[in-house]
């Protein structure tokens, strides 16, 4: 049943691809924290502009698809050659991977930033007023008070995001980033057998489950002092 | 054609995230198994992979069904018809959970009481859970539909002229990409906002009568 010549000839470069599947996942949730920790900061305790430009951001690379995104930075950055070449920029922007991994970092930043904010808006405001009474000044209550409280409620929509960017990541196989989806395309188209996409599937689904049980692990060590969580 | 393709696939969507969260509510295992079978399946896989896997396996098999009975039979299935039952999948997915949800959210006490009045579970079903449901399930469905209408966007990929593959041809044509995708991006956005203020009304219909919680 199974086509062991298949996975002979592919299986290496299948988990090769999986491995770029893996760190652009990974990588553009860990990038992403930079821009989203700071950002939800902003949206919550900013003042207007600064509030209301950060939901634009948010909004706009919510509200379109991330595949239209990718399309605009890798196709659209094209039409800027000459600006981006005389900025030294163009050899980045030229290389679908860094593409990918900017146009995911971006756009998952963006839901990183609302899942931070709601987390922070979470936060007992009797504790931020201890941390002001108690003298502290407002970066150091953000950091020891407003901030670890915030993580733990943030915890489980973060898990969703990072399940969320694993499966995202295919889209790059679109603008010829040769990951695990794409390794299978190629697969497929040389030897016609569904096989290979079968493969990818049970090994997408087994990344997810993975995640998806470490998180439930990881949520219940961590905020088990919290009386009502689910 | 994207918004053709997002509304056809919703009501296929709503069909089996219904009968995924009756499975999984249900008191036989192997049912529940099932549901839950499907949702880890349908969440687990990539939106991309899941329409590729469709698209190319309804192609395979129905060649496979034509040399092993001698009949012409003729699956293929185009783009559309591809796209709305990889993505009515997905939908049915997300969707159960949200309905299970929304299905435990109702108080047994109005099921018990409907059943009391002589309501046949069907009837029950109809006029005292899915109404309370629906309160229940709207704003998550909300969120349900405005992926799927950017999951559209993903049929692009095996060459349905939704709207961001008609941004390519455009591209193609002027060398304007930044442009076209920007105004893909756009309309896109354009959509989800009129979505958002649907579903806000619709919100506010369903929870009518509705008093807060106790």
């Amino acid at each position: 049943m199974i086509n062991w010549d298949l996975f002979e000839r592919f299986g290496p470069r299948m988990l090769e691809g999986f491995a770029i599947t893996l760190e652009l996942a990974l990588g553009s949730v860990a990038l992403a924290l930079l821009i989203s920790v700071p950002a939800a900061l902003g949206r919550v305790f900013g003042s207007k502009p600064v509030s209301g430009a950060l939901f634009a951001y948010t909004y706009l690379f919510r509200g379109t698809p991330l595949l239209a995104q990718l399309f605009l930075l890798y196709y659209g950055s094209a039409q800027f050659q000459p600006a981006l070449s005389s900025a030294g920029l163009w050899w980045l922007f030229r290389d679908p991977f860094f593409c990918s991994l900017l146009a995911f970092t971006l756009n998952t930043a963006a839901y990183q930033t609302e899942i931070f904010a709601g987390a922070i808006r979470g936060v007992p405001v009797g504790q931020i007023e201890a941390a002001r009474a108690a003298a502290m000044p407002p970066m150091l209550a953000a950091r020891r008070i407003i901030l670890p409280l915030a993580a733990g409620l943030a915890l489980r929509p973060f898990g969703n995001e990072l399940i969320m960017m694993v499966k995202a990541s295919a889209l790059a196989s679109v603008v010829t980033v040769y990951d695990l989806l794409a390794t299978a395309k190629l697969a497929f188209q040389r030897t016609y057998d569904f096989q290979a996409y079968l493969a990818a599937a049970l090994v997408y689904i087994a990344t997810v489950e993975t995640i998806r049980r470490l998180w439930n692990a990881l949520d219940k060590r961590l905020n088990r002092h919290r009386a009502v969580c689910q | 054609m994207t918004i053709g393709l997002a509304l056809t696939t919703l009501p296929f969507g709503l069909a089996f995230a219904l009968a995924a969260a009756l499975a999984k509510d249900s008191n036989r295992a192997w049912l529940r198994g099932l549901g839950e079978a499907y949702t880890t399946i349908f969440r687990g896989l990539p939106e991309l992979l899941t329409l590729l896997l469709i698209y190319y396996g309804a192609q395979i098999l129905s060649r496979k069904l034509a040399t092993a009975t001698g009949l012409p039979i003729d699956l293929n299935l185009s783009p559309f018809w591809a796209g709305v039952a990889a993505l009515s999948l997905v939908f049915g997915a997300y969707a159960s959970e949200v309905l299970l949800a929304a299905l435990h959210g109702v108080e047994r006490g109005q099921i018990e009481a409907a059943r009391s009045f002589g309501m046949s579970p069907r009837l029950a079903f109809r006029r005292v859970i899915a109404p309370q449901m629906l309160r229940m399930a709207l704003p998550g469905l909300g969120n349900n539909w405005l992926s799927l209408l950017k999951d559209t966007s993903l049929v692009s990929v095996v060459a349905l002229n939704d709207l961001l593959r008609m941004s390519w041809v455009a591209e193609q044509r002027t060398r304007r990409p930044f442009e076209f995708y920007a105004i893909a991006c756009v309309l896109y956005l354009l959509m989800t906002a009129l979505s958002t203020l649907a579903i806000a009304r619709a919100e506010k219909v369903a929870g009518r009568g509705w008093k807060g919680p106790e």
